[in-house]
């Protein structure tokens, strides 16, 4: 829990004074003990096992309904025509957009040699991850026959001889998301590595030394191995910058490809991006927020880091505001009848009410993030990022849904109803999502510790 | 007389990385060769003092990299219109712009591949024992201590003036590394 000192970092420095990037005093021995000790101490928190039995029920909840419509098929789920696309796929460019941030981070603000990204890069690299993991989940249910999906997916030589057709963005979207998930892990695993070896050298039970020992497949940082090492970590972010932003230009080109009204336009690609960040800086926030708070670690996510994130999650919001506004301007500006139906549909349709939220929670809340004052106070930032990544949920249900529900011809248009078992599934995946990610808090170390040593001016060579 | 048992090599250990860095270049310049540090964060400065510059794993990646794009782009090649083609639309079936993103994700698979992997087989990871954890207090250096290895496989090597050359640097001690 907090303590009386680490609250008084929440105060802000006089006006023109940054808050710093870590609080003051500490040494490489401290730091290594805050954070390792949150891992190797044998207290378990009590708030912590609260939010792990409650994920579990909800993790419970998610096996539930997957069970029910493997055995049921998709006919459980809302989806049917004219929408076809449904909760399966707004909750896949949903979880998928909030893992961009981790590697926005951990990679391009590395390459930018910004240095604040340290203290929050590894749990950032985490959510990449389990938000992957959830996004995976949706499209393979979608098929209704997920142990069938391997060769519909990947080009498995089968005595069938059928293979994946490549010249579709669905395909790609698989190879994206598999190198996506696949990078991602990898460089989280490196960054690992060394703190992995400080765990196994402070433990004091055996059991545990030998387990990280392991995992730390006896790096001991040689000064050989350091170089490589860095070369290695360097590269990995050169590769997963352009990877990053391929990933969710894919993913708007399932869309993009079609020539349904309200998808088939060019800036797609980096308006999804732009969502895609603005999501995931939310859900940093969203994680960063109680992890400093019920760890006591405002020393370490400082509000410099509240502060920079927020500053970045207004940014792509404005990127966003003007994609909106341009999808409004495309629509006019065609003079295409079905173009001007989906404004219309937008605006005045059975969905309308989505679109005013949406509108709300993406472009007018976004903006009290220009006062210095809601950015330098965690638990407002924290209002805003739920408030936002509603907002992003919203936005890929209207365009999901909004086109899908009237296309070219009144007679087919229909309406989409999600079911309790939609409902389940999505709740169940947040569930899913939460476990993993206080698993990870509590074995792990969630701060990259031989990355913060670099931080401290004792860690400087003096000429 | 009883033969001593071989060693290792002699480990200095120091509490601040600037001494680090100067016993290690002058450990270079009094032409020792097989060394190393052992560092709780890195220390480019050491790295370069004892000898270490350049590395390979950037040839590896790229090595990566292109296996992964001429794998991807045969893959899609040979599927497309060697041994299924399939008309669609009347796409071509050899249609090499929408060929690109995969070969470009494959690129970067076979590129984040190699990195890793090969940036482990560089250093010789997974080893399950190495001596140098034998030195009594070892544990420090993924901590708050800097160490310095001088190999007794280094030609210049002899236990009596190596401990002499690296006491005189003020270490906060220096212990022999046992096999």
């Amino acid at each position: 829990m907090a303590t009386k000192i680490d609250e008084e970092i929440d105060v802000l420095p006089p006006k023109g004074v940054r808050p710093p990037i870590m609080g003051p005093g500490h040494t490489l021995g401290t730091v290594t003990d805050r954070i390792g000790g949150i891992v190797l101490t044998k207290h378990t928190p009590i708030f912590w096992l609260m939010i792990v039995a409650l994920c579990v029920a909800l993790f419970g909840m998610l096996n539930t309904a997957i069970a029910y419509l493997i055995g049921r098929g998709v006919g459980i789920w809302g989806v049917n025509i004219p929408v076809g696309w449904g909760f399966a796929i707004v909750n896949f460019v949903w979880w998928i957009g909030i893992g961009h941030a981790g590697t926005l981070i951990s990679a391009i603000l590395l390459l930018f040699k910004q240095g604040w990204r340290t203290s929050i890069n590894r749990f950032a690299e985490a959510m990449t991850i389990f938000a992957v993991m959830q996004a995976g989940l949706f499209p393979l249910l979608h098929t209704g026959r997920p142990w069938l999906a391997a060769y519909w997916l990947f080009p498995i030589p089968l005595t069938m001889g059928v293979w994946p057709q490549f010249r579709s963005p669905l395909i790609w979207d698989v190879f994206a998301v598999s190198t996506y998930f696949t990078v991602s892990f990898l460089f989280w695993g490196i960054g690992l590595i060394p703190d992995f070896g400080t765990l196994r050298d402070s433990a004091k039970s055996l059991v545990v030394r030998r387990i990280y020992g392991m995992l730390a497949m006896g790096w001991r940082g040689s000064a050989r191995h350091w170089n490589r090492y860095e070369t290695a970590y360097m590269l990995l972010a050169g590769l997963a910058t352009p990877l990053v932003l391929s990933v969710h230009s894919v993913v708007s080109l399932d869309f993009a490809v079609a020539v349904v009204p309200g998808w088939h336009t060019t800036f797609f690609p980096p308006y999804f991006v732009a969502g895609a960040i603005f999501s995931g800086f939310a859900m940093v926030l969203m994680l960063a927020i109680p992890f400093r708070y019920l760890y006591g670690m405002q020393d370490f996510i400082t509000l410099r880091h509240l502060q920079n994130c927020a500053k970045l999650m207004l940014a792509t919001g404005l990127i966003v505001a003007y994609s909106y506004s341009m999808e409004m301007f495309i629509g006019w500006y065609s003079n295409d009848k079905f173009e001007l139906g989906l404004v219309h549909n937008r605006l005045h349709g059975p969905y309308s009410h989505y679109y005013f939220v949406l509108i709300f929670c993406n472009i007018i809340a976004p903006q009290s993030l220009w006062l210095n004052k809601i950015r330098s106070t965690p638990w407002m930032l924290f209002v805003v990022s739920c408030i936002v990544q509603t907002g992003m949920w919203l936005e890929r249900f209207v365009i999901v849904v909004l086109s899908l529900n009237r296309d070219f011809l009144p007679s087919s248009w229909g309406m989409y109803w999600w079911t309790k078992w939609d409902m389940m599934t999505l709740i169940g995946t947040m569930g899913f999502f939460t476990l993993l990610f206080f698993l990870f808090i509590r074995f792990m170390p969630a701060i990259s510790i031989s990355e913060l040593r670099t931080l401290l001016p004792q860690s400087k060579v003096k000429e | 007389m009883i033969t001593p048992e071989p060693i290792y090599g002699l480990m200095a250990e120091f509490d601040n990385p600037t001494d680090l860095v100067h016993v290690s270049k002058a450990a270079f310049a009094a032409g020792y060769r097989k060394m190393d540090t052992y560092t709780p964060y890195p220390v480019e400065e050491a790295a370069e003092a004892v000898g270490a510059h350049h590395n390979r794993v950037a040839l590896v990646c790229l090595i990566g990299a292109l296996l992964g794009m001429i794998g991807g782009y045969s893959l899609e090649y040979w599927v497309s219109a060697i041994s299924y083609p399939i008309n669609v639309g009347g796409k071509p079936f050899h249609a090499w712009p929408a060929f690109i993103p995969v070969t470009f994700e494959c690129a970067v698979l076979g590129a984040s591949l190699a990195t890793v992997f090969g940036m482990l087989a560089l250093n010789g990871l997974p080893q399950p024992y190495h001596p140098v954890f034998n030195v009594p207090g070892f544990s420090a250096s993924s901590r708050d201590k800097f160490f310095l290895c001088i190999e007794a496989q280094d030609p210049r090597f002899s236990p009596g003036d190596t401990r002499k050359f690296l006491e005189s640097h003020h270490p906060i001690q220096v212990s022999e590394v046992p096999y």
